[in-house]
């Protein structure tokens, strides 16, 4: 539980950031923690220069940019949980940050960190999944945007390349708002057994949480939402591409009920009807 | 004024709210260095090479110790069956230690401990009771030939009265392992200097570590000082003797620096004492009206890797206690201790009355279900009748001393709309778009205050009294000294209470000092549900001696006949003339005076030690109701009711009666529906962390109902039989006979725990 010795280093900028990392190479950024402090106590990673990037007041905020809503990437899950403005225009983001963890972990945690993580039991890719979000990714030769379903690339591997950072999300504003997240746990602190997340009006979508190496954004089933398809049809689609596996809290036919399940439960919870 | 039964708020919280407590590894003397362990990644391997010339090599690393340096350090536990301090030749489960590191700081010993390499060879593994007990199983230990290490056979089968029975039922139950999970693990600090040796521990029983301490490197007691500073939590896993203490006492001899190690939580899932770990074989004869004829029980106790005296004596109390608040004319019982290469297993909240309470209140609910008597009606049918104490059980450690089972029956279903509940629960199964509801009974017994000469000696005890020491300061205020050692108890405030009454000083001029055997008298400690039965008892033994005495020195100085005296007010006063009084500060002043006490006594003599006995143990009870509702999609359990009726007899402090049971009926709970530590068919653990090792939070669990009723214990004049382990005995057969009953309309006899959602799901899927 004591992580390999490692140098701190504390970025006053994401330029900065990116330039400290150019210089040390076997580093990692650290945000919130919340997922790189275990996996270093655990010796599972050893990064030789942790770049502490917590402190980018230029990273935080939740702005209303007309046709969507850019988050900063070291927005607290917290901040999205009591952002009115995130309520009012992408409720299913507050609402899913508001069921990550513990609210320790929430005040502490950031979305970007989540998300670049990319851990497929977490809720926030799929939220991100389910609401089609952009990922801004900023790195020595600029910036470039990359669509949530190309983002994550592997069991814990995204898009995020090597010294790059990921600095905003981008979640696109919608005609209808209703949405539903079902989550599927034994203990309410914990990651999801299966979640499933729902987004419904124009531009739908279904992803999924925990059913394969990567957070899961159910393709056939969207498509099925976004045609008008019966709810027992759309569920019918939903393992399509999943990958579910055993282990101590479920079976992988355990799973593949649970997401049909809960898929029907959330399109009955966000009002669909075909 | 008696403060017995108040609802007083407790005298330790201050201290441990405002970060003020003192544990362990708060202390820090100069010179300390941290001591970490290398610990065994196989179940059984032999040890072919360990390589510590790395590890040794790192500046700051001060020793690394293999079995090869532990020369004069003979084996812990069983002779002939011990538990090295470090794995000798074989290691037999996984986290045994293997080799130990000491450092300047805990950066540099985990930094360390990496660069050991141990080269092992491996050997077949038999990780759970099946295996160690098949044809052929790889023996653990060469000195048993096979893996039992004793068994108690059957004295009478009882094939005939079974032969004979209308109605008989088998059940094969599994008792899950879990882990105590303190919140505090295992952490000591050894200082061995000139002057001899201290051992701070995290402990529940300082004055046996001492002894035992000072017998294991021979030398005398005086010298040997054990303190048992604040300590988070025990739950029976901290009154067992663990490598750690030793070797750090070992290292503290050879590096002149005081030595302390801190178990990691990963560390204290593996190395601490598991519990549980039962499986039992049951019979049941009964008639076509749901009563009991004969009961026969057979107990197979999975020990772990090494037999440890406690955990060999846990299928002991199981035996002993399998009948429980029934009258059954005939009752077998056998059982067998059986090693596995496992984490070997010793107390846990309970300690074998869990098991016990499970078995019998589970072969209830299949004796209601098969006679389709309803299941509070087969319990009425069956109590031992309130009039029939003390009862003499089939075992001679049991005999009852007092009970009301019906009666604590009768207070649960005031709580609560049995009937209306049960109607509600046939509507259900009947509509497909409602969850299914579960109603689950116990009517639990177990055996506590652990206080009757010869019941702890047999664990390796000095003795089974408890100590209680109290000095009127000379101010009138008073400090108890007791050999009960709490670890979050609140004994500090109970012990106040009882005397506060008995001596008529203020609760607030009363502190209670424990866990130090350079200041305590002889003492035993904290476990088996005993400091309030037999220490607290001490205490009011104590002060009715203090104030005996206290009145002949008032009666001096009031010019009164001692017989006269009476406590009142601030002090005394001669009865029938409430103007002649002395207060408690002046007798107490003059105490020390030798001119102001009467001739024949001596200054200082408000100072009384007593080494409290009783004459047997008592008997806690109570009758639990649990109810859920089942979803019929995910399998998902939810506790809807707890409804708890705990008679412990006396209750000295309700607040503090409640937290015990509200925290053993979470721990019951979890044993229920969420703990279980888990090994593959190789001896892997599979959830030896806290991220899959699930414990609920106070989020998980229902709000508990609570009632009680008082049957007075007779072994003390408190009328206090010991409430500490009474929610883990209670709650798992309610919550399992709840979840059973929900499903029992789909064939379902028995579930084994914890009962998951998937293993509900699997019912429901197969219904369909």
């Amino acid at each position: 539980m004591i992580p390999a010795s490692f140098d701190y280093l504390e970025a006053s900028s994401v330029d900065h950031a990116i330039a400290l990392f150019a210089e040390h190479g076997d580093a990692k950024f650290l945000a919130g923690g919340h997922s790189l402090v275990p996996m270093m106590k655990l010796r599972l990673v050893s990064p030789s220069v942790l770049i502490d990037i917590g402190r980018l007041a230029e990273l935080s905020y939740i702005d209303d940019r007309g046709d969507h809503v850019a988050v900063g990437a070291l927005t607290r899950h917290r901040e999205l949980e009591d952002s009115s403005l995130l309520a009012e225009q992408i409720g299913l983001l507050a609402h899913v940050a508001g069921q990550v963890g513990d609210p320790q972990v929430r005040n502490r945690g950031t979305i970007g960190g989540s998300l670049v993580h990319g851990d497929p039991a977490a809720d926030l890719p799929a939220a991100s999944l389910a609401l089609r979000a952009s990922m801004v990714i900023t790195g020595a030769a600029g910036q470039r945007v990359v669509p949530a379903v190309d983002f994550f690339v592997n069991f814990l591997e995204t898009a995020v390349g090597d010294g790059e950072l990921l600095t905003e999300i981008r979640f696109p504003k919608r005609t209808g708002t209703r949405w539903a997240y079902q989550k599927f746990n034994r203990r309410a602190m914990d990651y999801a057994i299966v979640a499933v997340a729902v987004q419904l009006g124009d531009n739908p979508g279904i992803a999924l949480v925990n059913m394969g190496p990567t957070p899961h954004f159910a393709v056939a089933a969207s498509a099925a939402l976004a045609a008008g398809a019966p709810a027992s049809k759309i569920a019918d689609a939903v393992l399509e591409g999943t990958g579910a596996w055993d282990d101590s809290n479920a079976t992988r036919e355990y799973r593949e009920h649970l997401a049909r399940e809960l898929t029907t439960r959330a399109l009955a919870k966000a009002g669909y009807t075909s | 004024m008696s403060l017995i039964g108040a609802r007083v708020l407790r005298k330790e919280d201050p201290n441990l709210i405002t970060g003020r407590g003192q544990f362990v590894d708060d202390l820090a003397p100069a010179g300390m260095v941290v001591m970490v362990f290398v610990t065994s990644t196989e179940p059984h391997s032999r040890i072919v090479g360990i390589d510590t010339s790395e590890a040794l090599a790192l500046p700051g690393v001060l020793a690394v110790w293999t079995a090869a340096d532990l020369d004069g350090l003979p084996p812990l536990g069983l002779p002939g069956l011990g538990r090295p301090l470090l794995a000798t030749d074989v290691v037999r489960f996984v986290g045994e230690p293997v080799a130990v590191v000491v450092a300047e700081d805990k950066y540099l010993a985990a930094d360390a401990a990496g660069l050991v390499l141990v080269d092992y060879e491996s050997l077949p593994a038999a990780a759970s009771l099946t295996a160690a007990l098949a044809d052929g199983a790889p023996a653990l230990h060469e000195v048993l030939g096979g893996n039992t290490v004793f068994e108690q056979p059957f004295d009478d089968d009882l094939a005939v009265e079974f032969a004979a029975a209308p109605h008989t039922a088998s059940l094969h139950i599994v008792n899950n392992r879990c882990a105590a999970v303190p919140i505090e693990p295992n952490a000591c600090l050894a200082d061995w200097g000139p002057s001899g040796l201290t051992l701070w521990a995290t402990f529940q029983a300082p004055h046996h570590l001492r002894n035992t301490v000072a017998t294991y490197f021979g030398i005398p007691q005086d010298t040997t000082r054990v303190v048992t500073p604040d300590v988070g939590g025990g739950f029976g896993a901290k009154i067992n003797f663990v490598p750690e203490y030793f070797l750090a006492c070992a290292l503290s001899r050879l590096l002149a620096r005081p030595v302390k190690y801190t178990q990691t939580r990963s560390e204290c899932q593996l190395l601490m004492y598991h519990g549980r770990a039962q499986e039992q074989d049951v019979d049941v004869a009964f008639d076509g009206d749901g009563k009991l004829l004969a009961l026969r029980v057979r107990v197979t106790q999975d020990q772990g890797a090494y037999p440890d005296p406690t955990g060999m004596g846990l299928p002991v109390l199981t035996t002993a206690m399998s009948a429980g608040c029934y009258k059954i004319p005939k009752v077998a019982v056998s059982w067998r201790n059986v090693v596995t290469n496992t984490t070997p297993v010793a107390a846990y909240r309970g300690a074998g009355r869990p098991e016990a309470s499970y078995l019998i209140e589970r072969i209830i609910d299949i004796v209601a279900d098969q006679t389709g008597v309803d299941a509070v009606e087969v319990r009425r049918r069956n109590y031992i009748p309130a009039d029939e104490f003390p009862y003499a059980t089939h075992s001679p450690l049991a005999v009852y001393d007092s009970g009301n089972f019906a009666g604590a029956m009768d207070e649960l279903l005031t709580l609560f709309d049995y009937d209306g509940l049960k109607a509600e629960q046939a509507r259900r199964r009947d509509d497909a778009s409602k969850k299914l509801i579960g109603i689950g009974f116990s009517s639990w017994l177990e055996i506590a205050a652990f206080g009757p000469p010869g019941s702890l000696e047999a664990f390796g005890h000095l003795a089974s009294w408890e100590s209680v020491q109290i000095r009127v300061q000379p101010d009138g205020s008073a400090i108890i000294y007791t050999g009960a050692s709490p670890h979050g108890q609140g004994t500090v405030t109970t012990f106040a209470q009882i005397a506060a009454g008995e001596l008529g000083i203020p609760f607030e001029k009363i502190s209670v000092r424990h866990g130090d055997t350079a200041t305590i008298p002889q003492g035993i400690g904290t476990m088996g549900s005993r400091a309030t039965a037999v220490g607290g008892e001490g205490v009011r033994t104590a002060s009715v001696r203090v104030v005996e005495r206290a009145k002949a020195i008032a009666a001096h100085l009031l010019e009164a006949n001692p017989s006269d005296i009476v406590l009142e007010g601030d002090g005394f006063a001669v009865n029938g003339t409430p103007s002649r009084t002395v207060p408690w500060s002046e007798v107490a002043w003059k105490s020390f005076r030798p001119l102001e006490i009467p001739p024949e006594t001596e200054p200082g003599s408000l100072d009384i030690t007593v080494f409290q006995q009783v004459p047997n143990f008592s008997f806690p009870s109570g009758a639990y109701c649990c109810t859920v509702e089942i979803d019929r999609g995910t399998g998902e359990i939810e506790i809807t009711g707890m409804y708890l009726v705990d008679d412990c007899g006396t209750v000295i402090n309700p607040l503090l009666a409640e937290g015990q049971v509200h925290g053993g009926v979470a721990q019951g709970i979890a044993q229920a529906l969420y703990e279980g530590i888990t090994y593959d068919s190789n001896g892997l653990p599979q959830n030896s962390t806290l991220m899959d090792y699930l414990i609920p939070a106070a989020s998980d669990l229902p709000d508990y109902t609570c009632g009680r009723t008082n049957t007075p214990t007779p072994n003390n004049t408190l009328g206090a039989k010991g409430i500490g382990e009474s929610g883990s005995v209670g709650a798992p057969p309610a919550v399992v006979n709840a979840v059973v009953d929900a499903l029992s309309h789909l064939g379902v006899k028995h579930l084994d725990m914890p009962i998951t959602p998937i293993a509900v799901w699997n019912v429901l899927k197969g219904a369909q």
